[in-house]
């Protein structure tokens, strides 16, 4: 018999439903996020209330069988919040506790294969979010970016920008997620603003620094004047910088 | 600032150094413990511009201005063209503020020569000096080592730059003389072997003391112009194998030759860039590099040219039919590393993957192996192989038929008789 876990979509609600898989000795599951409505007929449903001492517990048995570094992974690969991935991250998880040896690196397996899979795209997101940031310099001296990222990957962008940017303030913001990251010259918070007023774009260029639209005016002119047009190669040019960014992307505009 | 005059230099500096291909903003491990501006540890491109080249760094020359006249080059003396020169101040700037807003990830500062090599080379050090202690700047800087300059100034471009590159230009003494008869092999040679030795010596203090200052971390580099001069494949390969050898050189650049010049020497104004045979270098230097291939196994006297049609690797592959199939179950790395269709990153999954169970054709594939080449060079956990005795022409033929070169598109469709 099958049955169906609703989680609330937290990687500590994974970890419960873990807890809830082998308390309940259940073999047949498919794992959802709560937003997501089941129909089906036959099914046992059940409804997983997250719970830290037993996501904790699962924690701790997790690292005796992967790598911190594995954890790591298993953590951005959730962070992705794909539809239909939680059975592959649940389904790596339950292998590895089965398997007596490490499996991080048993890519014949279809669990193992995927979420190195999903890795790869959610790392590919963050460092393209390392490169597209474009920030804007506004009159208070804060630099402001707008992205709008396929992921949910400003988590694994606060160590970088952190570690590049100390010595001027900054905001990241997400806004398809409507959260950002704000470094204040020590530490970063998560934030959330009001865009009531400040959600059309005419706003935010009304706050720019003086300089700001030279330095934008510079940097337009500076990307065309490398480009070598009897090398034109539109393809690769989309291939590298999909559509979808350009919005945001100064140069682009 | 006059806005307009700063565009105007920008535009005729940016635009003069755009045909130096190198682009590299990685192999540094600057780090920000300042609490300064920024980090070179980890290469980002920015940006790309419309022919598909990365924009990592601002890349510019502080002067057009030349007193070389070299047959390539736009900025040659003899070429007439708008010149312009930066102040230090406008390159420190520009750089300052374009790093601030996440558009690059430092400084490649290149220069026509103006007065004397080492008047030039001053200018340049002189920007990352002050970008590094007035500005606790800790991005990118990747300055060009001008030919014939002291040892001294080397010395100090290599304490505030992560990179420093000399470009070859031709890929031998001989086109060299018969392009720019005003530059010398030797002279380009010195700064590169006096960098190469400080490296080495800078290196071998920093195990001692671990406080000693970082030299030229990410480095050196080089770039030869494919085309301009009749050089074969095997020559051009030959010489960059040497330079990787006797100075350690992080990469060398193959840049296609852009016809911008009437020269009798050059090509003729019409002529297309050779995209595909860079490209092909481009793959036989990755082998080398990454491969454990040996420059002979890729080009030799016999073989002068790399095949156009095919990439370098199926090229040998099918030239060396005597070494497949390969077992992907029990080969060496080396030799999965060899086999057409397989990756580096694709190799040591597989050899990582084996250890928990024979892999099959399926498993290989969704691995992120080019099946459609690796399959007449492979045996796997299967009972399903290419067992017919093909030659190597055979497989070629079945490869192109079934697979289209990308540089294909830009080609007119062949019209129907019909």
């Amino acid at each position: 018999m099958m049955t169906t876990l609703v989680y609330d979509g937290t990687f500590e609600g994974l970890l419960t439903s873990v807890f809830e898989v082998y308390d309940r000795k259940l073999d047949r599951v498919n794992l959802q996020k709560t937003r997501l409505d089941s129909n089906a007929l036959f099914e046992d449903k059940l409804n997983v209330i997250t719970d830290n001492g037993r996501a904790n517990r699962v924690l701790k048995g997790l690292k005796q069988k992967i790598s911190s570094m594995g954890l790591q992974r298993l953590y951005s690969a959730h962070l992705a919040e794909m539809d239909g991935e939680d059975n592959n991250l649940l389904g790596y998880i339950r292998y590895a506790f089965d398997a007596r040896q490490n499996i991080e690196e048993d890519y014949g397996n279809k669990f193992v294969l995927r979420v190195s899979e999903v890795v790869r795209m959610v790392r590919r997101e963050k460092h393209r979010m390392e490169a597209f940031v474009r920030f804007q310099k506004l009159k208070d001296g804060l630099f402001y970016a707008a992205v709008e990222p396929d992921f949910n990957v400003l988590p694994l962008l606060i160590r970088h920008f952190k570690s590049r940017y100390a010595d001027q303030k900054w905001i990241i913001y997400d806004i398809k997620r409507k959260y950002g990251i704000y470094y204040n010259l020590h530490n970063c918070e998560y934030i959330s603003l009001d865009f009531a007023n400040e959600s059309k774009p005419g706003d935010v260029v009304a706050a720019f620094t003086e300089d700001e639209e030279i330095y934008q005016h510079l940097w337009k002119n500076y990307f065309t004047s490398v480009n070598i047009p009897s090398r034109k190669n539109t393809k690769l040019h989309v291939r590298h910088i999909p559509k979808r960014y350009w919005k945001h992307l100064t140069e682009k505009i | 600032m006059n806005v307009d005059r700063i565009t105007e230099k920008l535009n005729i500096l940016a635009d003069a150094a755009k045909y130096d291909v190198s682009c590299a903003s990685s192999g540094s491990k600057r780090k920000n413990e300042n609490k300064g501006l920024g980090n070179a540890s980890n290469g980002i491109c920015h940006s790309y511009t419309e022919d598909g080249r990365c924009v990592s760094l601002l890349k510019i020359l502080l002067t057009n201005h030349c007193i070389f006249d070299c047959a390539y080059c736009v900025s040659r003396k003899n070429n007439d063209i708008q010149r312009a020169a930066f102040t230090v101040q406008e390159v420190v700037d520009l750089t300052i503020n374009f790093y601030r807003r996440n558009y690059i990830e430092g400084l490649f500062l290149s220069s026509g020569i103006f007065k004397d090599a080492d008047y030039t080379m001053e200018r340049l050090v002189r920007i990352a000096k002050k970008l590094r202690t007035e500005h606790k700047f800790n991005g990118y800087i990747h300055l060009k080592s001008i030919p014939g300059a002291s040892d001294e100034l080397m010395n100090e471009a290599g304490l505030y730059a992560d990179r420093l590159s000399v470009n070859l230009e031709m890929p031998t003494e001989a086109g060299l003389k018969l392009l720019a008869p005003d530059k010398n092999q030797a002279d380009m040679i010195k700064p590169m072997g006096y960098i190469r030795n400080a490296i080495i010596q800078r290196t071998e203090e920093k195990k001692l003391f671990k406080k000693a200052p970082i030299f030229a971390p990410a480095g050196q580099s080089t770039q030869v112009i494919i085309g301009a001069t009749p050089e074969n494949d095997n020559e051009v390969l030959h010489s960059a194998n040497y330079f990787y050898k006797n100075f350690n050189l992080r990469r060398v650049y193959y840049s296609g030759y852009v016809p911008v010049l009437a020269d009798s020497r050059l090509p003729a104004l019409n002529t297309s860039v050779p995209m595909v045979r860079e490209n092909r270098l481009y793959q036989a230097d990755w082998l080398m590099r990454f491969y454990g291939f040996k420059v002979n196994e890729i080009v030799n006297d016999s073989q002068p040219n790399l095949d156009l049609d095919i990439d370098p690797k199926l090229s040998w592959a099918i030239r060396n039919m005597q070494a497949f199939p390969v077992n992907i179950n029990k080969a060496d790395l080396q030799m999965i590393l060899r086999v057409p269709g397989i990756g580096l990153l694709s190799a040591q999954k597989i050899v990582k993957a084996r250890m928990f169970g024979k892999l099959n054709w399926d498993q290989l594939k969704k691995m992120g192996v080019a099946l459609n080449r690796a399959k007449y060079f492979v045996t796997c956990n299967s009972n399903e192989f290419e067992r017919r005795d093909l030659t190597g022409s055979n497989i070629k033929q079945f490869i192109l038929a079934t697979s289209q070169s990308k540089y294909l598109k830009n080609t007119q469709v062949q019209l129907s008789l019909f």
